[in-house]
């Protein structure tokens, strides 16, 4: 091979690496209210895992012997994944069921629930106190196969596997190329069907990983349906984080969206709102069968019961019936306000599993830290940095042309 | 490969019955895979809390030895370092002394959970640690229904730590170093049966200074670590509420369905996606994305 050949083969790549090298660089003002909150949370979260790191995990958290997964495992891991369970529900709806209504969405909603995944996971070795232990299960020295955890950490890896995939074809169109992206696409509907399979064994997994519990957790939260209980809830879960996280990024991003998307988006809205009220009224369902089965009633009268029915009655049942309302008025902002109640409410009750209702016999309480607090709002806002550093490049919010335009030259 | 109809028949069963929250399988006998384990008697009635048993356990994992008393007005704890404590209680009858150590259950709640098999069950009885394999993720703690397992929390290389029923010391046909060092004999060891058999005489010996149950022959589907009481247990602080069904088995019918599920969903999946195919026109290639 002459060295002619070779460097013209290379110059389409050279261009590539300095097209990235640009896209690199920041665009848009660098003083936004979010940027000037954001940064001094993330360094000093950055210096706080430093302390973890050397220091062990009593340094900066106030995990103990009784409560050994605090609020890094209840609200990172736990209430994240239900609230990134998005992506399977749109991808089942628009790939397997082919209601083209929310194809405009799909992108961004597999892209968030990504993110979401990477950072979770990410958030899960800060919490491991021997995290160089953690190629053990993966690389196949160590299958613990009867652990729930084992289960959830591989679907996990594989799902994130998935989720790239389906988000793959956004990369080689930000990239140009066409080649790569026909065949990364043909990809797509395997990596669906996986994905959705993934979802539905991880997200009643990561119930599952509290069955064993038996008797550490409230008798009120405590139930054999776990797994089932965050299976449904994470498909309202998540649904209402595309609600929210779209009306966000519509307002932020609105540059970028074709004339008309505003009307189409709310109709989106009502149609994931109808979805909401549904999985919400099967939820409520289980909930009540569940509470009469086990003879929990009793329990209400305490103030466990009073907290509990602030969780079952103020952040499901109102929001549910907001969600009625708002597909039957059209109204926007009923939908968000119960989309964000919803959320509220999921956020309750995976802490009220993992940390608040968890040891809830016990005299010492355990309360996070503000050093954990602050670490949780780094990893976010960590990912929100991301999530807009891909939105301003990539071709996200505005792929239909694109795609059609693709498809129209594939198909002449 | 081919599933045969009855396999295929049984697994659907099983996904079945985890979507109902019952394990239906899983019945499996403790008593017959126990039987061979070793197995430790405390005897409440005879324990002096001399703490001869902590010392010798210090000594045998070469741990920092114990410092103080046990002293009815405060409840000591196990440690990362601490295997084995000795505690006063004081009861109906006057202060007695309990130990508190990992119960080594037949079928462990930790061991099972352990996604890396860092805690592992031997077939001489013994739930060992191992810190090669261990992530430090704590769900052996999570699911531990005796709050057994102690980690590091101070430690950059946390270790977890809990009584390995001196593993080493079994294998060589030494009995555990608490056991051999008992002045006041209130602790013996052997095979689980013979052991159960013995507790279980002493209390139909002398009923009025027992009471009429062996601590760990049924708790958490049966453990090595076994206690006799001359007052009921709840009075020494044990958790009675514990299920009697190994822990293990609460996770079973989720695990169970995992097969059925990654068989099942796909194909309904793609089953789906193909009713729903719009009829072709025109050999439009299909619209993805």
């Amino acid at each position: 091979m002459s060295e002619h050949i070779l460097s013209k083969d290379l110059q389409p790549k050279t261009n590539r690496w300095k097209f990235i090298l640009g896209e690199l660089k920041p665009k848009g003002k660098l003083l936004t209210p979010f940027n000037i909150i954001s940064v001094p949370v993330i360094l000093l979260g950055l210096v706080l895992i430093i302390i973890r790191f050397w220091k062990g995990l009593s340094s900066i958290t106030n995990l103990s012997q009784e409560v050994p997964w605090g609020l890094w495992i209840g609200f990172d891991v736990v209430t994240g994944v239900a609230f990134a369970g998005g992506a399977y529900v749109l991808t089942f709806m628009v790939y397997i069921l082919r209601m083209e209504k929310y194809h405009s969405i799909v992108r961004v909603t597999v892209l968030n629930g990504f993110l979401a995944y990477l950072f979770y996971a990410g958030a899960l070795l800060l919490d491991l106190g021997r995290p160089w232990n953690v190629i053990n299960p993966i690389i196949g020295n160590s299958f613990g196969t009867s652990s729930v955890l084992f289960l959830v950490a591989w679907h996990f890896m594989l799902y994130m596997l998935a989720e790239l995939i389906e988000f793959s074809p956004a990369i080689a169109e930000w990239l140009g190329a066409e080649r790569a992206r026909r065949i990364l696409k043909s990809l797509t509907i395997g990596a669906v069907i996986f994905g959705i399979t993934l979802s539905t064994l991880h997200q009643s997994g990561l119930g599952a990983l509290f069955l064993m519990a038996k008797g550490k957790i409230h008798p009120l939260w405590y139930s054999e349906f776990i797994p089932i209980l965050f299976f449904v809830s994470s498909i309202f879960a998540g649904l209402s984080m595309v609600i929210f996280e779209g009306s966000i990024t519509h307002r932020v991003f609105s540059h970028q969206l074709a004339k008309g998307s505003h009307k189409s988006h709310d109709q989106i809205l009502r149609g994931l709102a109808k979805i909401c009220s549904v999985a919400m009224f099967a939820y409520l369902f289980l909930k009540i069968l569940d509470l009469v089965h086990g003879h929990h009633l009793s329990h209400l009268y305490t103030s466990w019961g009073a907290w509990y029915l602030v969780e079952i009655i103020g952040f499901v049942m109102i929001p549910m019936f907001l969600f009625i309302r708002g597909v039957k008025t059209g109204e926007p902002f009923i939908i968000k306000l119960a989309s964000l109640m919803t959320l509220i409410g999921i956020i309750l009750n995976r802490l009220n599993i993992s940390v608040i209702g968890f040891n809830w016999m016990a005299v010492d309480r355990y309360i996070p830290t503000w050093m954990e607090f602050e670490v949780t709002f780094a990893v976010l806002f960590l990912e929100i940095w991301i999530f807009r550093w891909v939105l301003h490049r990539l071709p996200v919010l505005r792929p239909i042309e694109e795609v059609v335009k693709s498809q129209n030259i594939e198909r002449s | 490969m081919s599933i045969d109809r009855r396999e295929f028949l049984k697994t659907l069963g099983v996904a079945g019955a985890s979507l109902s929250g019952v394990s239906a399988l899983g019945k499996s006998k403790p008593e017959s895979d126990s039987e061979e384990f070793f197995a430790i008697l405390h005897d409440i009635t005879l324990c002096e809390g001399c703490q001869e048993c902590e010392l010798a356990c210090a000594v045998a994992n070469s741990l920092p030895e114990p410092s103080d008393y046990p002293d009815s007005e405060i409840k000591r704890k196990l440690k990362p370092d601490q295997y084995s404590v000795i505690n006063a209680v004081e009861t109906s009858i006057g202060e007695v002394y309990t130990k508190q150590q990992c119960m080594h259950c037949a079928q462990p709640a930790c061991a099972s959970a352990c996604l890396t098999k860092a805690m592992a069950k031997h077939v001489e009885g013994p739930i060992t640690w191992d810190g090669d394999k261990c992530m430090g993720c704590r769900f052996c703690m999570l699911s531990c229904p005796f709050n057994m397992p102690k980690f590091e929390y101070d430690s950059n290389n946390p270790k977890i730590g809990k009584c390995q029923m001196c593993f080493s010391r079994i294998t060589e046909g030494e009995i555990p170093a608490c056991v051999e060092n008992c002045p006041a004999e209130a602790l013996i060891f052997g095979k689980r049966s013979e052991i159960l058999k013995e507790a279980h005489r002493r209390i139909l010996d002398d009923p009025s200074n027992y009471v009429d149950h062996v601590y760990g022959e049924f708790e958490a589907g049966g453990t090595s670590m076994l206690n006799v009481s001359p007052v009921p247990f709840e009075e020494l602080g044990f958790n009675t509420d514990i299920d009697h069904k190994p822990y293990p088995e609460l996770t079973k019918g989720f695990l169970y369905s995992v097969p059925s599920v990654f068989v099942l969903w796909p194909a309904l999946l793609l089953g789906l996606r193909e009713a729903t195919k719009p009829e072709p026109e025109n050999n439009e290639p299909e619209v993805e994305e």
